[in-house]
């Protein structure tokens, strides 16, 4: 058996006007929990739908679980389990006709109140889908992907529009599912989410990875540990910011200043002392630990959020 | 873990039923509107007793011996001035006027129905009270029984528009909310077999006949006493073959469409001819003989028609077979269609 749940080289998806994914190359080794980060537009989803069987790609090699989309549909179908980004199911159906309903297409699965207490349902095991609130409408999407067993889970951003205790919850069920050996694949652009949950991430811009890693090593590879943020009323010159004592690398974002530095209280004092060197007044200044928001930024010179 | 794989078409099939009764809006178009459009039609059209004549007899010598008379025959008369008499003929509160003398004159008007018949009746209740006698007897006999009044030509032809409005709305509608929803991409990302998932529509639609018949026949009898003069068993099978013929232009209609505004108008485009010019609420033949021929090939016309040859007339297999053929060639054509052209996504 290969060690890998997902190989896929050279992945394009063109569609008329537009090329969603520009030849993305992807690794997923079996029983990792593997995030996709990027903005809007970035191209994760069709990524996603590309693995998951249900686009055809434009050019490129996809294999999930050893096997191809073309020859392996049925052998693959029952080895996934999957949510889609904006599905919804059947107002008038309860939740647990919902989860028995996917039961019944599986040849081998999981007990259809096995899976409901899974995902904490319980309660609301006989309640109308047009009743539940958003997180437990996702969370019962991710049960209907976990009834028929599935070896690998792709979720497409499963937090999106949640509030921040079912977005805790819904984490504590993916972190489970990683307990259990089975693989992993979500979307996200919320960047703590990719921090606390993924092994590895993937950064996607352009339809392309351009950053690939653990949270930390990217952090640190790209970015830094540190972040010093300030904004000051005089014309300062970059190049002098940036031979700063353990700076690494100089951002300007409207007006102000972000610097990625391996040691604050190195460059602090350093960076104080060439503002009073300009005569320029100090309006802000700030630090926080470097994060994969900041990692996006240094990559793109965008946010993610924008 | 289990092994116990349920039925997937049993699942989706009894999804499709518990769906359609938790709505209540489908519930009622289904069974409460053609219910309640029996009721109103059944009781509007009602056959009524003869209605008596109007005549308004001018006054003057032989007046009041004319209005006796006619009051006297069962029928309604009044003696009014001249001019009187002709205003009320003008404006339709009588039915004709006569002017007595010698001639006797007639006023009516020809091209009203009821007028011609006064101006018969009249005359003939005069000439037998002035002691005409008929040069041969005759006898009546008056026929009026369950089986030729209006409610007895419709019921047959409700059953007809809920077999095709349950099929296109039923089926069509409810498939693109689906994939309006991303449900259906959902659905066939699972190893569902897509053939079960369209059969267990066709299913629910076959199943919900031996609801729609009963409830209908059963309330056209209760009600109106509207009697099926022919073999109960044809009437469920043409009634199967119309629910396939439909399906099969529910998932026709649906096949395509992504959202349900653009279905609800196919929907609508396909119906509406069907609903005007295939002798739902009155005969077809009463369109144009140029239209006849497109008429004839309508599926709901062929439904209609072999409801009600074998519900009215009590007509066997041999009349309505080739009314049968029609559904069921159509229901081959739209499904072969339908699933060439299904988009999944």
């Amino acid at each position: 058996m290969s060690e890998l749940a997902i190989r896929c080289r050279g992945l394009v998806k063109a569609y008329d006007d537009v090329v969603a994914v520009d030849g993305l190359d992807l690794e997923v080794r079996r029983g990792e929990c593997f995030g996709l980060l990027g903005p809007n537009g970035a191209g994760k989803t069709t990524t996603l739908e590309v693995l998951e069987g249900l686009l055809a790609p434009t050019r490129g090699e996809v294999e999930v679980l050893g096997r191809r989309w073309a020859d392996g549909a049925a052998w693959l179908r029952q080895r996934l389990g999957i949510t889609l980004q904006e599905t919804r199911l059947s107002d008038k159906q309860t939740v647990r006709e919902a989860v028995s309903l996917f039961r019944s297409f599986y040849p081998r699965g999981r007990d259809v109140d096995e899976v409901i207490g899974l995902v904490s349902l319980e309660e609301k095991r006989d309640a109308w889908y047009e009743k539940l609130s958003g997180g437990q409408k996702q969370r019962l999407a991710v049960a209907c992907a976990l009834v028929g067993d599935p070896e690998l889970l792709f979720l497409d951003e499963p937090t999106t529009g949640l509030d921040p205790q079912s977005r805790r919850q819904l984490w504590e069920v993916v972190a489970a599912m990683k307990a259990e050996g089975r693989t992993v694949v979500l979307t996200t652009h919320y960047m703590d989410e990719a921090e606390r949950l993924c092994d590895r991430v993937a950064v996607v811009d352009h339809g392309k990875v351009i950053a690939l890693g653990t949270p930390r090593e990217l952090i640190e590879r790209v970015v830094g540990h540190e972040v010093v943020e300030f904004q000051a009323a005089a014309a300062l010159d970059e190049a002098r910011l940036a031979a700063l004592p353990g700076v690494r690398a100089v951002h300007r974002r409207n007006g102000a200043f972000a610097l990625t530095v391996d040691r604050v209280h190195r460059t602090v004092p350093a960076l104080l002392g060439e503002l009073d060197g300009a005569g320029a007044r100090l309006d802000r200044l700030s630090t926080h630990s470097a994060t994969l928001e900041d990692v996006f930024v240094a990559l793109t010179g965008r946010r993610l959020r924008d | 873990m289990t092994d116990r794989a349920p039925s997937s078409l049993v699942e989706l099939t009894l999804t499709r039923i518990r769906l359609f009764f938790r709505e209540p809006s489908a519930v009622f178009w289904t069974f409460g509107f053609p219910l309640l459009l029996s009721v109103a039609l059944g009781v509007a059209f009602r056959n009524r007793p003869p209605q008596p004549v109007v005549a308004a007899i001018a006054a003057g010598p032989g007046a009041e011996e004319a209005l006796r008379a006619v009051v006297a025959a069962g029928q309604k008369g009044a003696v009014l001035p001249v001019a009187a008499a002709r205003a009320a003929l003008r404006t339709g509160k009588t039915d004709v006027v006569v002017l007595p003398g010698s001639p006797r004159t007639y006023e009516y008007d020809p091209t009203r129905e009821d007028s011609r018949l006064a101006r018969l009746v009249v005359d003939d209740l005069l000439q037998r009270a002035e002691g005409r006698r008929d040069p041969t007897a005759v006898a009546e006999v008056t026929v009026t029984e369950p089986g030729s009044r209006y409610v007895d030509f419709l019921i047959p032809g409700l059953l007809g528009v809920n077999i095709m409005s349950a099929g296109m709305w039923g089926i069509g509608y409810v498939i693109v909310e689906t994939r309006q929803k991303k449900l259906l991409k959902r659905l066939v990302a699972t190893p569902m077999r897509r053939s079960e998932y369209l059969l267990s529509f066709v299913i629910l639609r076959l199943l919900f006949v031996f609801l729609e018949i009963p409830v209908l026949l059963g309330f056209g009898w209760l009600a109106f006493s509207v009697p099926v003069h022919g073999s109960l068993a044809l009437l469920v099978a043409i009634s199967l073959v119309g629910a396939l013929c439909f399906a099969g232009m529910g998932l026709l209609v649906a096949c395509r469409a992504q959202n349900v505004q653009t279905v609800g108008g196919l929907i609508n485009l396909v119906m509406m001819p069907m609903f005007l010019l295939s002798g739902v609420f009155f005969s077809a033949s009463h369109f144009p003989d140029l239209l006849q021929p497109f008429i004839r090939v309508l599926p709901l016309t062929a439904l209609n028609d072999a409801l009600r040859l074998v519900m009215n007339e009590g007509l066997g297999l041999a009349a309505v077979g080739p009314r049968l053929l029609l559904l069921a060639g159509l229901a081959i054509v739209t499904f072969a269609a339908a699933l060439r052209w299904f988009r999944w996504s």
